[in-house]
């Protein structure tokens, strides 16, 4: 093994933009779960998947036509306005229609979708890593004023109606910021990693914490060490990334999971 | 007088057919109001009409501009298997820690889902009354207490502040006559 390759300097932007993306989705991730709606991250993810394929079709760079799925995926949503999981099982049985279609009946969509499966983060470059920063940026800025309002409208859900006031504008920017992070997460790591970004960490870790900070420091935690792992481990070992991460990521997460004593 | 944080005026309020109504009654500053009646009399359909989650068939509820409301449910969210702990359930509401009843300070550390129903309703009671709301809403809070617990929720409303009104909904008579102003009936 090559240890060296890991610091290699054609690696620092890859490295970085996914150091973004461990650190920000799970947070996301943890509200998702607050919300009790963590197969928004799959079926989202399948959206952006499709958007991805279909934007390659029709001249669209990927990530464009990922953004624009995930923004009306997003949009859906809110005007549906149902919680629970139904409406994202529709989300990612209909985005995997449409990309293995899009990818069957082209080149270009084959080599996206198949770009999408495996996640190549390795591959990545200046405009991924900013679209990463802008997340970050976005998650850094609009998080810790959603926080409050999103545990009231959990544990309180009758405060904003008994105040007169409307929720479907928290509910609506909370659903775009996670979309745009499932969409960039999804072009750079893949369909499924971008998945077990948002579910595993909070997953693994709720049961155990003492409260809500400390289940998001552990969260985030689990993430970036599991991302690091998974780092290194797909260049030494020559591996896919997306795949990697995943496993790097259950390795961390399942015998925490399983040992449920709170601190 | 001054105007009342809340007034409802011949309000007719169920779901697919009326269930309960016409009512009339207002809550003002300083004031302890209490809506009481059995089970089933309609008292939180009533409140549903002020949240949305009934239908006003005739009247109106007015609602004074701006003010703070507070409202304990009579079934409180808890989801299983979230970590929030006593302390930050008090911080989303803003309650007072400081001035909290010294039966609740063990219970702050600890995770709001591992709590007993008697527990975390005094909690939520709390939460709602060490808050900053103008207007605090209570559905049957002593739901699941034991009797201590319930004499401290009464001192707790006896100690009001002039500008605070409470609308209190409970199906408790002995409980409502010792901590309220005024008791509107509501018939089966």
């Amino acid at each position: 093994m090559k240890w060296q390759l890991v610091f290699d300097p054609l690696f620092r932007v890859p490295f970085l933009n996914g150091l973004l993306l461990a650190a920000t989705v799970p947070l996301l991730g943890a509200y998702v779960r607050l919300r009790d709606e963590w197969l928004a991250s799959l079926g989202i993810a399948q959206a952006t998947a499709a958007g991805g394929v279909v934007g390659m079709l029709v001249g669209i760079p990927p990530i464009g036509g990922a953004l624009g799925a995930a923004s009306l995926a997003a949009g859906v949503k809110g005007w549906y306005r149902r919680s629970g999981n139904d409406v994202f099982v529709l989300f990612l049985l209909f985005g995997w229609a449409v990309a293995l279609l899009g990818a069957a009946n082209s080149a270009q969509g084959e080599e996206v979708s198949h770009a999408l499966l495996d996640g190549q983060l390795y591959f990545t470059g200046p405009a991924h890593l900013l679209a990463a920063a802008l997340l970050a940026a976005a998650v850094a800025l609009l998080l810790p004023r959603l926080s409050r309002r999103l545990l009231i409208e959990r544990f309180f859900p009758d405060y904003f109606a008994a105040m007169g006031a409307k929720a479907w504008r928290l509910n609506l920017v909370f659903d775009l910021l996670v979309a745009f992070a499932v969409a960039v997460t999804a072009q750079s790591a893949g369909v499924m990693a971008a998945f077990a970004l948002v579910f595993l960490p909070p997953w693994a870790t709720f049961a155990g914490a003492a409260g809500w900070r400390r289940a998001l420091l552990r969260t985030e935690g689990l993430a970036v060490a599991a991302y690091v792992v998974a780092f290194a481990a797909a260049i030494l070992l020559n591996q896919p990334f997306g795949p990697v991460l995943v496993a790097s990521l259950l390795l961390f997460s399942v015998p925490r999971a399983l040992s449920r004593h709170a601190d | 007088m001054s105007e009342p944080y809340l007034a409802f005026r011949d309000v007719v309020a169920g779901y697919a057919a009326p269930v309960v109504g016409p009512v009339s009654f207002e809550v003002r500053p300083g004031e302890v109001v209490a809506l009481c009646g059995p089970n089933g009399s309609g008292k939180s359909t009533l409140l549903g009409a002020l949240t949305g989650a009934s239908r006003v068939f005739s009247g109106r509820i007015d609602r004074r501009e701006r003010i703070r409301v507070s409202l304990q449910r009579q079934l409180p969210a808890r989801p299983e298997g979230i970590p929030l702990s006593g302390r930050e359930l008090l911080h989303l509401t803003g309650a007072d820690r400081e001035a909290a009843p010294d039966a609740l300070a063990p219970l702050l550390p600890l995770r709001i889902d591992r709590l007993s129903g008697g527990q975390f309703q005094f909690l939520e009671v709390w939460a709602c009354l060490g808050s900053r709301a103008d207007l605090v809403i209570l559905d049957e809070p002593t739901n699941n207490m034991a009797p201590g617990t319930i004499r401290t929720v009464a001192s707790l409303l006896a100690s009001r502040k002039p500008e605070r009104a409470i609308l209190l909904i409970s199906h408790e008579r002995g409980f409502v006559d010792d901590v309220s102003d005024r008791v509107v009936e509501l018939a089966p």
